[in-house]
C-alpha cells in the first residue's frame, strides 16, 4: 500500500522551479480564468436553490444523485485521461505543453475555480443545468489529472520489446490499445480511480452545499440534504445522513473497487506469482457464475470480436512514407501560432482588469491570502502533531493496526466538506467562532492524508532495523531521530503536500458560511472569493482567484517540491 | 543462383546532431538469399540488433536503402517476423491467446484461428499448456511461445534477435536442436532466417554464413561461409576449425600501441572504448594462460576451458591485449612476460602492476589530467559524462564511466562517492606519467 498513496507527481526538472512549459501553462490558466469571469459578467444576480426535503425517504434518491454526477465525471475523466495521456505519450512535442500543463493544473486549487466555473456557466445556460455541469466539471477537474499521469507514465514505460512486438505482429491502434495498453496500465488506472474517486467526494459535497449571497447553487444530493439538516439543527437528519453517506462509500467500495482491484491483479507485468493478491469477495461471487460466463459468452465475446474485426478492416495498418510531414507541420505551426495570439490577447485582457481594481482592493487580497497562508499553516501544524504519534503507532504495531486500520479507513471515508455544516453548527458559539470552525474545517480536509502515509512510511521501516535500534538500546528520542523520523520522512512530506493542497481547496468553503440567515466570515482569500461572488464584483474575483492559484503554485514549487526532492535523495528507504 | 530475398544498400545509421553525432552503423552491404541462414555476428555495441531493427522495418536507416524482393521497404516489413531476446509475450495472455492474437491480426477468423494456434503451440511442443500464463512458465518454454508465435504469420524471413542468451545452458540448447530440425526438415515455409547472435559457436552450429561485424562504428568486416552439412558436431575437428577462425576474425590482431590505444577524448583520432572487464577475472584468465605448457594457445578453446561466453572471453583477451599482458595473432593468444608476472604477483603488486599499465591510457590520462587541474582534486561524475558524451552514445559514454571507476579503484589512483556522485584523486598517487 505505500506506493499507491504517492500520486503526487513531481516532474524530472525538480532543479528548475519554473520552466517555460510552466509559465506558457500559467498564462493558459490565466487565459481560461478571464473568459470564464468575463461570461460571468451577464450572470443573474439571483439565483434559487432546489427545494431539499428532510424526509428519510428521499435519501436513496439523493444518493443516487450524489452518485450519478459522480459518474459523469468519472467517465469524463477517464475520456480526457485516455486521449490527453496518449498525446502526450505519443507526441513529443505537445508533451512538452502538455505535461508542465498538467503539472500546474494538479497544483492549483480546484475550489477557487468553482465560483467562477459556476457564475459563467449559469450566465449561459439555464439554471440546474448549469449547477449541474459546474457540479461535474469541477468533480473532473480534481479527478482527471492523476489518473491521466498515471495512464502517460504507463504508456511511456511499456518496454521497448512489447512495443516492438505490436509493431512486427502489425497491432492496429485499437488492438494495440486492448491488448497492450490498457492492460499495462490497468492496476495503475484501477489505483488512481479509487483515489479520485475518494478525492471527488470532497468536491462533489462542496459543490452541493456551495451558496454565497443571494446565489444559492446547491443541488440536490447527500451534499446539500446533510447542510439544510445542520441549518435547523434536526440532528436525526444529520446523522441519517452521514449514515447514508458512509454506506454508500462502503457499498461503492465492496462492489466495485474491491472487485476491480481482485480483477486487475490479471495485469501484472511481472513475471512471478504473487503470493498475496489482492481478494474480493463479491469478485469470486459473480466470477464463477453462471449469468457472468453466459454474458461473456454471448454477448461480451461476439461484441469484441464483432468491434475487433471491424477495426481491422477498417483501419489496417498503413505503412506510410513521411513526405507529407511538410505540411501537417505548416498547419501545425499556424495553429499554435493563432492559440498562441490568443492567449495573450485574453493574459493583456486580464492585465487590463486587474489594473482597473482600487489599491484597497489589491491590499485586502494581499491581507487575505496572509490570512489563510496562516490559517492553513496552523492546521497543518495541528495535523502534524496528532498524525504523527498516532500513525507511527499504528504502522509499528501490527496488533494495533488490525483494529485501527478499518476504523480510520472509515472515518476518512466521509468528505470532509460534507460535515462542513456539521461542524459550524458545533463549534459556531466557542469562543474564536468561525475562526475555530475554518480551522477545523480544513483540519479535516487535511488530516488524513498525513495520517495514511505516516502509517504507510512507518509499515515500511524494516524490521532489522528495528531490530538493530532496540538493540542498541537507543533512548526514545533517539529512537525517533535516527530511525523514526527519517523512515517516515518521504511519506510524511508526500502526504503533507496533499494535505496542504487540500487546505487550501477548504478555505473557499470553510472561510465563508451560511448559518440559518446569517452570513458569517472570517479574513482571508477564500472569503473574498465568496464575498466578490455573492456581490458580484468580478474583477476581485478574478484577482483573488489568481492570487490564491499563483501562491499556492509558488509554495508547492518554492517549498514542497524541493522537500520532496530532499526526500527523495536523502531518505528514500531501498528494500 | 537463388532469389535475392532481402538487400541492403550503403545503409548509415547515425544517432543525435552536430558535435554528438554518433554512427552505430556505417555502410553496410548485405544480402540474404532464399533458403540461407544467416548468423549476424559481433561484440556488443557493433549495432547488429540496430541493423536487425532496419531489415525488418521497425527502424529507418538514416541513409542507404532496404529492398525487399527488389521493392523499397516502407514501414514494417510484413514478411518479416522476429523472436525477441526476452521474449515479448504479453503477460496477461494466456500461450494459446498470444498466439491467437497475432493470427486475428491477420485476419484469421474462428474457428481456424483456434484450430491453428492450437496447432502452432503443438508444433513447438506445448501441448497441455495451452491456457498457461507465460508466468507459470520456464524461460525455455516461453521462449517456445515466442517461436509459434513468431510462426504464426508464416514469415518468408524469421528473424531471431538473441534468442538463446536469455535462457539457462540446458533449455537453449534443446531450443537449438528443435530449431535446427523446424528448419532444416523444412517444417515452417520460411525462405530465411536471420540471427543475431554474440555466440560464435551458436552461429557455427546454425549458420550456412556468418557476417561479421565490429563496433566503433559498427560495421561489416566478413563474411565466412560454412560448408558443414546439418546436423553439425560440434567437437568434429572442421566445426572447430571454423570457430578458429570466426575467432581470429573478432579477436584482431595486436598493432602498435599507438594504434591500439587511440586517443584522449577532444584529440583527433578514435577514442577507444575500454573493455569493461573486472580485474579478477582478467587475473583469472592470465593465470590459465600461464599454467598451460605451450606458448601459443587457440583463443576458441578457452570457451569451454574457462566455461564463459564467446563475447566475454573476447573482451578479457582484448583488455589483456590492451594492458601488455598477452598477444594476440590469428585467433591465438600468448601471455608476455609482464602477464607471467601480473599472474604470478601478491594482490598488492598486482594493483601496482596494474596501476602503472592503466595510466598508459589515454582516457585515463585525460581523466586523471581534468582531476589534477580541478579544485579540490574532484570532479562531479556529470561532468565526466557530459565530456565523455562527445565520444560516445549516452549508454556507452555511462559504461564507460563504471569502467574508469572500477578500473581506478582498483588501482587506487581514485575514490568514487556513489552517493555525491563525486570522482576524488587519490592524494598520495598524484603524478602523471
Amino acid at each position: 500500500m505505500a506506493n499507491d498513496l504517492r500520486i503526487f507527481h513531481i516532474s524530472p526538472n525538480k532543479n528548475k522551479a519554473f520552466t517555460w512549459g510552466d509559465i506558457l501553462a500559467l498564462l493558459l490558466i490565466v487565459a481560461l480564468l478571464y473568459i470564464g469571469v468575463r461570461i460571468a459578467f451577464n450572470a443573474p444576480a439571483e439565483i434559487t436553490g432546489p427545494e431539499i426535503s428532510l424526509s428519510p425517504g428521499s435519501l436513496p434518491w439523493y444518493a443516487v444523485l450524489s452518485v450519478g454526477r459522480m459518474t459523469a465525471a468519472y467517465l469524463l475523466s477517464m475520456i480526457f485521461t485516455l486521449l490527453y495521456g496518449r498525446t502526450a505519450a505519443y507526441n513529443h512535442r505537445a508533451e512538452q505543453i502538455l505535461m508542465p500543463l498538467l503539472d500546474v493544473l494538479q497544483s492549483v486549487p480546484i475550489l477557487s475555480f468553482l465560483p467562477v466555473v459556476l457564475l459563467s456557466f449559469s450566465a449561459i445556460l439555464p439554471e440546474k443545468i448549469a449547477v449541474e455541469l459546474a457540479s461535474i466539471v469541477l468533480i473532473f477537474t480534481s479527478q482527471a489529472w492523476n489518473l491521466t499521469f498515471a495512464w502517460y507514465q504507463s504508456l511511456t514505460t511499456i518496454p521497448q520489446e512489447l512495443k516492438e512486438a505490436s509493431s512486427i505482429f502489425r497491432l492496429n491502434t485499437w488492438i494495440k490499445f486492448k491488448r497492450l495498453e490498457l492492460p499495462f496500465s490497468m492496476i495503475s488506472l484501477v489505483w488512481n480511480s479509487m483515489m479520485s474517486w475518494a478525492g471527488g467526494w470532497f468536491f462533489l459535497m462542496a459543490a452541493e452545499i456551495f451558496t454565497v449571497g443571494s446565489k444559492d447553487f446547491r443541488l440536490p444530493g447527500l451534499g446539500a440534504y446533510l447542510s439544510k439538516a445542520a441549518s435547523q439543527s434536526n440532528y436525526t437528519a444529520i446523522a441519517l445522513g452521514i449514515g447514508t453517506l458512509i454506506l454508500t462509500v462502503v457499498i461503492l467500495d465492496q462492489l466495485i473497487w474491491r472487485p476491480l482491484l481482485a480483477w486487475a491483479d490479471r495485469f501484472k507485468v511481472e513475471m512471478i506469482e504473487n503470493d498475496n493478491p489482492p481478494g474480493s469477495w463479491f469478485y469470486d461471487l459473480i466470477k464463477n457464475s453462471f449469468l457472468t460466463r453466459w454474458l461473456s459468452r454471448r454477448l461480451f465475446y461476439p461484441v469484441a470480436e464483432w468491434i475487433d474485426r471491424k477495426s481491422l478492416q477498417r483501419f489496417p495498418i498503413v505503412e506510410k512514407s513521411t513526405d507529407n510531414n511538410r505540411s501537417q507541420k505548416l498547419i501545425g505551426a499556424i495553429l499554435i501560432g493563432i492559440f498562441g495570439i490568443a492567449i495573450l490577447y485574453f493574459v493583456y485582457q486580464t492585465t487590463e482588469m486587474l489594473i482597473s481594481l482600487p489599491p484597497g482592493q489589491w491590499r485586502s487580497v494581499g491581507l487575505g491570502v496572509l490570512a489563510t497562508f496562516l490559517r492553513v499553516s496552523v492546521a497543518l501544524i495541528i495535523a502534524l502533531l496528532w498524525t504523527i504519534p498516532l500513525g507511527v503507532a499504528i504502522g509499528m504495531n501490527q496488533k494495533l493496526a488490525s483494529v485501527l486500520q478499518p476504523i480510520v479507513q472509515v472515518t476518512a471515508s466521509v468528505p470532509a466538506t460534507a460535515l462542513f455544516p456539521v461542524i459550524i453548527l458545533l463549534v459556531i458559539n466557542l469562543p474564536g467562532g468561525l475562526n475555530l470552525a475554518a480551522i477545523i474545517l480544513m483540519l479535516m480536509g487535511t488530516q488524513w492524508y498525513l495520517l495514511f502515509n505516516i502509517i504507510a512510511g512507518a509499515s515500511a521501516i524494516p524490521q532489522d532495523l528495528k531490530y538493530t535500534a532496540r538493540l542498541l538500546q537507543l533512548s526514545r528520542w533517539q529512537r525517533w531521530r535516527t530511525l523514526i523520523l527519517p523512515g517516515i520522512f518521504p511519506y510524511l512530506i508526500t502526504g503533507a503536500i496533499t494535505a496542504s493542497g487540500g487546505a487550501w481547496n477548504a478555505s473557499i468553503v470553510a472561510e465563508y458560511q451560511h448559518l440559518g440567515g446569517r452570513t458569517l466570515e472570517v479574513n482571508g482569500i477564500g472569503a473574498l472569493i465568496a464575498d466578490a461572488t455573492a456581490s458580484g464584483d468580478y474583477p476581485l474575483l478574478l484577482a483573488a482567484t489568481l492570487a490564491m492559484i499563483i501562491t499556492v503554485i509558488l509554495v508547492n514549487r518554492l517549498l514542497w517540491r524541493r522537500l520532496y526532492a530532499l526526500a527523495e535523495e536523502k531518505y528514500r528507504m531501498e528494500v | 543462383m537463388a532469389d535475392i530475398l532481402l538487400s541492403l544498400e550503403n545503409v548509415c545509421q547515425e544517432y543525435g546532431t552536430g558535435s554528438r553525432k554518433f554512427t552505430a552503423v556505417e555502410d553496410v552491404n548485405l544480402q540474404l538469399t532464399d533458403g540461407e541462414f544467416v548468423a549476424l555476428l559481433g561484440p556488443a555495441g557493433c549495432g547488429k540488433s540496430t541493423l536487425l531493427r532496419i531489415i525488418t522495418g521497425l527502424q529507418k536507416a538514416s541513409s542507404g536503402k532496404v529492398l525487399y524482393r527488389n521493392n523499397l521497404l516502407v514501414g514494417v516489413n510484413p514478411h518479416s517476423s522476429i523472436v525477441f531476446q526476452t521474449f515479448a509475450l504479453f503477460p496477461w495472455l494466456s500461450v494459446i491467446d498470444n498466439v491467437a492474437l497475432v493470427l486475428k491480426v491477420k485476419g484469421v477468423e474462428e474457428p481456424t484461428r483456434s484450430k491453428k494456434a492450437e496447432e502452432l503451440v503443438d508444433r513447438v511442443g506445448l501441448d497441455g499448456f495451452e491456457t498457461a500464463y507465460p508466468r507459470e512458465l520456464s524461460g525455455g518454454m516461453r521462449q517456445k511461445v515466442g517461436f509459434a508465435r513468431a510462426m504464426a504469420v508464416e514469415p518468408e524471413l524469421l528473424c531471431l534477435d538473441e534468442p538463446f542468451s536469455a535462457l539457462d545452458v540446458l533449455s537453449a540448447e534443446s531450443l537449438r536442436g528443435e530449431l535446427l530440425e523446424l528448419w532444416t526438415e523444412g517444417k515452417i515455409p520460411t525462405k530465411s532466417i536471420l540471427m543475431v547472435s554474440h555466440n560464435i559457436e551458436e552461429a557455427v552450429f546454425f549458420a550456412d554464413r556468418i557476417v561479421v561485424m565490429d563496433k566503433d562504428p559498427g560495421r561489416i568486416i566478413a563474411n565466412h561461409v560454412i560448408n558443414l552439412p546439418h546436423p553439425r558436431q560440434r567437437k568434429s575437428p572442421e566445426f572447430q576449425k571454423n570457430v578458429d577462425q570466426v575467432y581470429a576474425l573478432l579477436a584482431g590482431q595486436t598493432r602498435s600501441e599507438r594504434e591500439e590505444y587511440g586517443s584522449a577524448p577532444g584529440e583527433p583520432g578514435i577514442t577507444r572504448r575500454l573493455p569493461g572487464v573486472d580485474i579478477g577475472d582478467l587475473a583469472g584468465l592470465l593465470e590459465h594462460l600461464e599454467e598451460l605448457d605451450s606458448e601459443k594457445h587457440d583463443i576458441y578453446l578457452l570457451e569451454e576451458e574457462l566455461g564463459v561466453e564467446s563475447n566475454d572471453i573476447l573482451l578479457l583477451t582484448e583488455a589483456a591485449e590492451l594492458f601488455g599482458f598477452a598477444s594476440i595473432a590469428k585467433g591465438d593468444i600468448e601471455i608476455t612476460p609482464l602477464g607471467t608476472t601480473f599472474a604470478e604477483a601478491s594482490i598488492l603488486a598486482r594493483k601496482e602492476i596494474f596501476a602503472s599499465r592503466v595510466r598508459r591510457l589515454p582516457l585515463v590520462k585525460w581523466l586523471l589530467r581534468m582531476l589534477q587541474n580541478s579544485e579540490d582534486k574532484r570532479l562531479k561524475r556529470e561532468v565526466i559524462f557530459t565530456a565523455l558524451g562527445l565520444e560516445f552514445p549516452p549508454d556507452e559514454a555511462e559504461k564507460q564511466i563504471m569502467t574508469l571507476i572500477k578500473w581506478g579503484r582498483y588501482a587506487e589512483l581514485l575514490s568514487y562517492n556513489d552517493e555525491t556522485e563525486m570522482i576524488v584523486l587519490e592524494t598520495s598517487k598524484e603524478t602523471i606519467n
